[in-house]
């Protein structure tokens, strides 16, 4: 676990006396209700054993993982083997692989319009190609963003937090402000009449609103990225540099022959994360474009989110059959991105 | 002004070395101006827009700062009537009310003489205004909708579900941190394998867990589902490892209770990792957005962001109250920054969660 602190230092100035008062009014409340739990744990320590206590530690918080994440899991698989529109297992009837069969029945896979289902195969088209350019995007900003902000320059810390910011708004507000920007009336629209172009609908036109689909996702989340990559070229040692200005290496060698080999196992990480994160593109798109014009910006999870719980008919087997598939993209995925931190270890 | 300080800034020379500047710091500068405009532009937009009455949003192109229409009251006339500068066909340029528009054409009166009446083609009109800001954009959705509701729904989830979150995880870290027992690394696997899936892939089954608990429409269906989170558990292990094992023997020598080292010593030694998972539990809370939006169909029961989403569904031409609605749903957020931004950035900078 590579991208799990080895300790998380407690920082200095500010932040250390904010993060003393927040975390003393965290543990305030929660503090009383530890003190009465004392004697019954006391008691139980006399039963079991010190030894034991682990268990009774561990119990709530496995409690919570086995409710709503592993019986999940398995309840997935049983709804997508199911028919039906029941929600509950017992009342529906067992279909074998019927449902993956119905997803998976196209003419060709290359063409959604051929596809029984064919919602869900536009969705796979749709973030596959979103995750085509967000994810080229996204790499290639925040490594120019990272580079630029490990220069020396003056208000560092403030050009970091400019690009940063982004991240902690909610997709709902960052959907908003760009669709209120991008509306007919809207500033863009404003400043290309003004420049003498016509308005143009946005969200009217499917490749306006995929770009813009790209656009506001790279522009919410590059900060994420760029905070990896500059801690990856912080972690590049400074003698290398010197050794390089000795020699009088041109700077445009130093970045492709010390810079960039020595970010590459950062740069793997930002692409495998960014491609997970890709792959269950949702809230942005959904409150921007609603998934439209038509299909144009439907992505895979506003299928699954649409076909279990917004559509006239539950079809519960079917979203289910669908985040199974889901899942096994994800599952290679997370597999790669291990792969990728384990070698970044060595 | 600020040319020269600019280029005095520019033409400094750096490292004690003498070394002029070269065209990539230039172009860093110039990128770095582009993305503040880019990244704090669309917030300020949002910011100022909100501002601004419903009639000044609909005008195009947009003003950039809330200006609204001054309006005066006329002798004789129950309403105030906006004030237009009209240029008169003599070619005299006068401030008159406007009591009513038929077509292209205004009747108006002048407020210093309410008896003067004229009549006015609209194009020879202009609107007087005056910067004013429409803070009856935040005030009004308090009354008219429940924004209250969804605000204090929001406020509960994130707290309660924050403190949830802190407790149960920091109980398994310790006892994944301090103890040795049968079946410790099955547990520790279990959780790295719950990093692996997200929400999104078990939207159905966990919607059908919660509504066998009889949870649906109810907050505790938000908060409970992801209550347990792999990545606080791990942050606070790590945390607790690093803490001294002859603290936690010289507690039992005591006679502490294996209950009172955790809380009593363990939890406040911690409380930087605690800090650290509870700013992200809230920002994780605050934001979140499709389980509320699948589990959550009653109106009482919306949080902010589901609200949000509604409305821009719905009142598609009220963007005045959605302007403002959204400026108090980034609040918290913009705060949390403020005063967090140092410790957040170089926190995920080194643990490369979010």
């Amino acid at each position: 676990m590579s991208d799990i602190p080895s300790a998380t230092r407690p920082q200095r100035g500010l932040a250390n006396g904010a993060l003393a008062w927040l975390g003393g009014v965290a543990v305030l409340p929660v503090g009383g209700a530890l003190r009465l739990l004392d004697p019954p744990m006391r008691g139980m320590q006399r039963v079991i054993g010190a030894r034991r206590m682990a268990y009774v530690f561990l119990l709530p918080n496995f409690v919570f993982f086995g409710l709503f994440v592993f019986l999940p899991i398995g309840i997935n698989v049983v709804f997508s083997l199911t028919g039906g529109t029941a929600l509950f297992p017992s009342q529906r009837p067992y279909v074998g692989a019927e449902q993956f069969t119905y997803l998976f029945d196209c003419g060709s896979y290359l063409d959604p319009a051929s596809c029984r289902e064919d919602h869900f195969w536009r969705g796979v088209a749709n973030t596959v190609k979103f995750i085509v350019f967000q994810v080229t995007a996204m790499v290639l900003f925040s490594l120019v963003t990272a580079l630029v902000l490990n220069k020396k320059i003056r208000g560092r810390g403030f050009f970091r937090a400019v690009y940063f910011f982004p991240v902690l708004l909610s997709p709902v507000v960052v959907a908003l402000i760009w669709k209120w920007i991008l509306q007919r009336d809207g500033l863009l629209n404003a400043a290309i009449t003004t420049l003498g172009g016509q308005k143009i609908l946005f969200f009217v036109d499917p490749s306006w609103a995929m770009f813009w689909a790209v656009f506001v996702s790279v522009w919410a989340h590059m900060g994420f990225y760029t905070l990896i990559l500059l801690a990856g070229l912080q972690a590049i040692p400074a003698d290398l540099y010197e050794a390089a200005e000795m020699d009088a290496t041109p700077r445009w060698r130093v970045l492709i022959r010390i810079t960039l080999p020595l970010l590459w196992p950062n740069m793997i990480v930002v692409i495998v994360l960014a491609l997970i994160k890709g792959a269950q593109t949702f809230d942005e798109v959904f409150v921007l474009t609603g998934g439209g014009p038509g299909t144009a910006t439907l992505m895979v999870v506003q299928y699954i989110y649409e076909t279990a719980f917004s559509s006239q008919v539950q079809n519960f087997g079917l979203a289910a059959a669908a985040s199974v598939v889901l899942g096994v993209v994800l599952f290679v995925l997370t597999l790669l991105q291990f792969a990728a931190a384990r070698r970044k270890e060595v | 002004m600020a040319t020269t300080r600019l280029s005095s800034l520019l033409g400094q020379r750096r490292n004690g070395q003498g070394r002029p500047l070269h065209w990539t710091d230039v172009a860093a500068y110039v990128y770095l101006a582009l993305g503040v405009v880019l990244m704090f532009g669309p917030v300020l937009w949002l910011v100022m827009s909100s501002f601004k009455t419903e009639s000044a949003l609909l005008e195009f192109p947009p003003s950039a700062l809330p200006f609204a229409q001054v309006e005066v009251t006329v002798p004789g006339q129950p309403q105030k009537l906006p004030l237009f500068r009209v240029t008169l066909p003599d070619g005299t340029v006068r401030q008159l009310a406007q009591v009513r528009r038929i077509g292209l054409v205004a009747q108006m009166v002048d407020p210093a003489n309410p008896s003067q009446q004229f009549r006015v083609a609209i194009d020879k009109r202009e609107p007087v205004r005056h910067i004013a800001l429409a803070t009856e954009n935040y005030s009004e959705p308090l009354q008219r909708f429940a924004f209250l509701r969804f605000l204090s729904n929001s406020v509960f989830v994130t707290l309660v579900a924050t403190l949830i979150t802190l407790l149960i995880n920091s109980m398994a870290a310790y006892g994944l941190a301090v103890y040795q027992f049968p079946g410790k690394q099955v547990a520790t696997i279990a959780v790295i394998g719950t990093l692996m899936i997200p929400m999104t892939i078990i939207l159905v089954p966990v919607y059908l867990v919660v509504t066998e608990l009889g949870l649906t429409n109810s907050l505790w269906a938000v908060i409970l589902p992801g209550a347990a989170t792999p990545t606080g558990v791990f942050l606070l292990r790590q945390y607790m490892l690093t803490l001294p094992k002859d603290l936690i023997e010289a507690a039992r020598m005591d006679k502490a209770s294996e209950w009172q080292i955790y809380w009593r010593i363990v939890m406040p030694l911690t409380l930087p990792a605690l800090a650290v998972l509870a700013i992200f539990s809230i920002m994780w809370r605050w934001n979140e957005f499709l389980w509320p939006l699948a589990v959550l169909t009653k109106t009482e029961v919306y949080t902010l962001q589901i609200a949000l989403n509604a409305f821009q569904g719905e009142l598609q031409t009220q963007w005045h109250y959605l302007l403002a609605m959204t400026v108090v749903t980034l609040i918290p957020v913009a705060l949390v920054f403020v005063f967090l931004q140092r410790f957040i950035t170089t926190g995920i900078g080194s643990t490369g969660m979010k």
